[in-house]
């Protein structure tokens, strides 16, 4: 489970992302939306433990992002928008080094692995070098170390990005099936993966959520594209209408 | 513990899956290897002239250790400077341009042993080239008769320096996300570090005796002359605790920024 609530991120004057709140339960697989730049992969971040917030908290199954790091990264399983790999190693002495950096034991790093080449399609280039595969092999590699630990909570920025069709599919059903027992947070632009995949939509634009409903929800009369359009041209309107009022404030 | 050496594991598999390894190693040895026969060559050219003239005073104060292998010792400390930062420079830059800081940091590793796997596996490389090149000092024995425990007191010291720059190294890789800024900056470092005791000789206030003792130097120097002394050893020491303390607390400001 997390719970994100009032988080904002400052770079100097400019605003990443500001008074972000959503919950995502577990058994849900929440999609995470928004044009680009407009602030996902800076929530990711935080929630991962890899920057922290200039205010704001994050908890992952209880335990606190900053006061209790350790205990959160433990439980989260973490895909970035580019899959970190080593590009001078092969893919299993890799996903082995990611599994002992988790802290996984050696009998279990090696069932493990034998479940992740298995469920990630891994099984024709687990000797190759991570710098000589394609880009959805990339990918998998990527989410199956993610996924080695076994976390209770997976995070996956733009998973299907550079995947090719047969490969999307394959994808979206294992996070599918992973998504029935875990908390998920899939980030996209792509709206019809939301509507095929995610329970649950959150749409972030320029910083700020704009909207947060279940899936059946929003498109029980309308398309996601519409609501999406919808959601972020209007935000767009507000934000122009603040600023101009600040300005004359000012 | 484990996590450091994974880490150290990963870094060390990393030098020796490319190139890298091998380049620094040959370049280091093949220099090494050309001081070592220049000096041995200067060293018996003087021994012919000075046997020539019938000098036995002269002739006795011909020393293996002086005139080969403490100027060999220095020279091969100043190529470490050129090398060392090459070991460094890709520690942390590499893995914030291809994206696997991430995984680094968002997995349940503490800071601390990120920066001591690295470091201990530079280490490693460093120590091993070091080693290596003790096989001048073998050939000495072989040949001639140096004396022994100067020899060892002068490798160790080649050694602790090696230990430090690499610290210090390391420290600026951590600065940066460029592998050029972290060469050079780790080079700009040693360089000075080297060089510092020169104002020491020049400046004859309170300055100059805190410049001499900051100088590596002038360290390494007692260990040249076969002088094993704590003072020394706790001076590097102290600069491999401070490199690697600051290392730590440069990574882990990503977290509070």
């Amino acid at each position: 489970m997390i719970e994100v609530a009032k988080l904002s991120k400052r770079y100097g004057d400019l605003s990443a992302i500001r008074d972000v709140s959503f919950t995502a339960q577990p058994g849900q697989i929440l999609g995470f939306l928004g044009p680009n730049g407009a602030g996902k992969t800076t929530t990711m971040r935080i929630i991962t433990g890899f920057m922290p917030a200039t205010s704001g908290t994050v908890r992952v199954d209880g335990f606190d992002v900053f006061e209790q790091s350790a205990e959160v990264r433990r439980r989260i399983g973490y895909l970035p928008e580019n899959p970190p790999l080593y590009n001078d190693m092969a893919a299993v002495p890799y996903l082995r080094f990611a599994a002992k950096l988790k802290g996984m034991g050696r009998s279990a790093i090696e069932d493990a692995l034998e479940r992740v080449v298995q469920t990630c399609g891994l099984g024709g280039v687990q000797s190759r070098l991570l710098g000589h595969l394609s880009k959805g092999f990339r990918q998998r590699v990527g989410l199956a170390q993610a996924l080695i630990h076994d976390p209770p909570v997976l995070i996956l920025d733009e998973p299907t990005i550079g995947l090719d069709p047969r490969q999307i599919i394959e994808i979206r059903s294992l996070i599918r099936t992973l998504g029935t027992q875990r908390t998920v947070v899939l980030s996209t632009h792509i709206l019809p993966e939301v509507s095929q995949v995610c329970d649950k939509v959150v749409i972030i634009n320029e910083g700020r959520v704009v909207l947060e409903d279940q899936l059946t929800n929003l498109t029980r009369t309308r398309s996601l594209e519409e609501v999406f359009i919808e959601a972020i041209s209007r935000d767009t309107v507000d934000g122009a209408r603040a600023a101009t009022a600040a300005e004359e404030e000012a | 513990m484990r996590n450091v050496l994974t880490i150290a594991g990963r870094e060390i598999r990393s030098y020796f899956a490319s190139p890298v390894a091998y380049v620094l190693i040959a370049a280091y040895l093949a220099l090494a290897g050309y001081f070592f026969y220049a000096l041995i060559t200067a060293f018996n050219t003087s021994l012919q002239i000075y046997s020539m003239m019938r000098n036995p005073e002269m002739l006795s104060r011909f020393n293996l250790n002086e005139m080969v292998i403490v100027p060999l010792l220095h020279n091969m400390a100043v190529l470490l400077i050129f090398i060392v930062p090459a070991i460094t420079m890709r520690m942390f830059p590499e893995e914030k341009r291809s994206g696997t800081y991430e995984l680094l940091l968002t997995s349940p590793v503490r800071v601390g042993e990120i920066v001591l796997g690295k470091f201990a596996g530079g280490l490693v490389l460093v120590l091993l080239m070091v080693g290596l090149s003790s096989f001048f000092g073998v050939l000495l024995l072989l040949y001639g008769n140096p004396e022994v425990p100067l020899m060892v007191a002068g490798y160790l010291g080649l050694a602790l320096m090696a230990m430090a720059f690499l610290a210090i190294g390391t420290l600026i890789s951590s600065f940066t996300d460029n592998v050029v800024i972290a060469y050079v900056g780790a080079l700009f470092a040693l360089l000075v570090l080297y060089t510092i005791g020169w104002l020491g000789e020049t400046i004859q206030r309170a300055g100059a005796a805190l410049i001499k003792y900051a100088s590596i130097t002038e360290h390494f120097q007692t260990l040249l002359k076969g002088i094993i002394d704590t003072r020394d050893l706790a001076y590097f020491v102290t600069v491999l605790v401070i490199g690697i303390f600051l290392t730590q607390r440069s990574v882990e400001s990503v977290r509070w920024r």
